[in-house]
């Protein structure tokens, strides 16, 4: 609750909702980010260009794809927050930083989950990876905890960087290592729920544990740190 | 309690400059205090000061009795900052960003509409976005922000700034409006003779320090 009185919860549906809409006027991700990530995906298979090789690394480089959008995607939210002081302005607003970070965490995630819907159509489409319809449970969770994970990670260290000169540089930077047990854990999973040379689906559901752990942790974190992050 | 600012003694240092220098000000509550003085004087960080966004290396600021380095939030809840940036967002529109500004604050949104109308920003402008406005109603839109907030001080660092006659008009005729309802407002401009007819105290801000206008 901040000091007058509003709701966690309330600035966190303000904020995505102002987030999200600013994304879809400004079109950025619809036609910067989604064909940045459709041209990485056939980068790869220009590399690879190998249709077994393709199916076996095909959810490992789906979500290689996802880090990098989550790049771009970080450094909009802030850039929208840091272009004409609005950042400074929600800080003397007194609006509550929690509220503020789920917010753009919930907005970024959103935005993340339609990224990954495309990605796993265009994998199946250019690696031609399979899709075994009882490992869809598995995928739809692994997409939902790894999206909040990168969301949560984002968010906090988008905040960190905000304020920070280079910050286009650094930000991918501090990022990379930090995200690298969901590239991990979320490859994983999807390797399991696809079916991916041959992996069992009962292999998934420890790496979902990985990524829900991950994803809760940084939640957490971001909550309490990014109302002092944003302050220094 | 009459007082809504009480800054002692404030030093405050930017990097290695001393931005205030042992700077005294009391604004009663429903004044309109215009901070004048030259470039550099320290006003702006004056203002900052008092909206918890610069930290005192010496003295103290209470704002509406709560002292600020205690009691920041708190503070921040009762102040409405408008410093040289306007704080928009440009894909939203007028209404949008006023309607967000008011609702994430805890304000009602419910008479946006009002405060659009009163700062000539309602009819066709409101749902304009914003980063097809020009420079003039960026600004009065920054302050729509801020009247939606019904905060009760009111820090204004150059509020005229970019604003057209009628512009500055409307904005002093606010300014007025929510003196009278209560506010506590602090300026600081260097559109000197408007906003000295506007003030009902004038003071000046030279080298970090702060005295009456004669």
């Amino acid at each position: 609750m901040s000091a007058r009185g509003v709701s966690v919860w309330h600035v966190a549906r303000a904020v995505a909702t102002k987030d999200l809409r600013i994304e879809w006027r400004s079109r950025v991700v619809t036609h910067q980010v989604v064909p940045f990530a459709g041209l990485v995906l056939v980068m790869f298979a220009f590399a690879l260009d190998v249709e077994s090789v393709m199916q076996r690394v095909a959810p490992g480089l789906v979500w290689l794809a996802i880090m990098f959008c989550q790049f771009f995607l970080v450094q909009r939210a802030f850039a929208v927050e840091t272009a004409d002081g609005a950042l400074d302005a929600l800080r003397v607003a007194g609006v509550d930083p929690a509220g503020v970070f789920l917010g753009k965490a919930l907005a970024l995630m959103v935005q993340l989950m339609a990224l990954v819907a495309l990605l796993l159509v265009g994998a199946v489409l250019l690696y031609r990876a399979e899709v075994r319809a009882n490992g869809a449970v598995l995928l739809v969770a692994t997409a939902v905890t790894a999206t909040a994970g990168l969301a949560c990670v984002g968010t906090l260290y988008g905040g960190l960087a905000a304020g920070a000169k280079g910050r286009e540089t650094l930000l991918p930077l501090l990022l990379t290592p930090v995200v690298a047990p969901v590239l991990i854990a979320a490859a994983r999973a999807t390797e399991a729920a696809l079916g991916t040379a041959g992996t069992a689906m009962e292999d998934g559901w420890p790496w979902l544990g990985v990524l829900s752990t991950y994803a809760v942790a940084f939640g957490v974190v971001g909550t309490v740190a990014f109302g002092p992050l944003i302050e220094e | 309690m009459d007082t809504a600012v009480e800054v002692r003694d404030a030093v405050a240092v930017l990097g290695s400059f001393p931005a205030l220098a042992g700077a005294d000000l009391t604004v009663r509550r429903g004044e309109i205090v215009l901070l004048r003085g030259p470039n550099g004087a320290g006003k702006t960080t004056l203002l900052r000061v008092c909206a918890g966004l610069v930290p005192l290396a010496r003295g103290s600021a209470h704002v509406l009795g709560l002292d600020v380095a205690t009691h920041r939030d708190a503070v921040r809840a009762r102040v409405g900052l408008l410093g040289h940036a306007n704080g928009l967002y440009d894909e939203l529109t007028v209404t949008e960003n006023v309607r967000f500004w008011a609702g994430a604050a805890g304000a009602s949104s419910a008479d946006v509409a009002a405060v659009l109308s009163r700062l000539g920003l309602a009819g066709r402008l409101a749902d304009v976005a914003v980063s097809r406005l020009s420079a003039g109603q960026r600004r009065r839109t920054a302050l729509a922000c801020l009247v939606a907030r019904r905060a009760e001080v009111w820090l204004l660092d150059e509020p005229h700034a970019g604003l057209d006659v009628t512009g500055r008009d409307d904005l002093d005729a606010t300014l007025v409006a929510a003196a009278t309802a209560g506010a506590t407002i602090v300026l600081a401009s260097h559109e000197l003779d408007r906003a000295t007819r506007l003030a009902t105290r004038v003071v000046e801000v030279v080298g970090g320090t702060v005295r009456e206008a004669p």
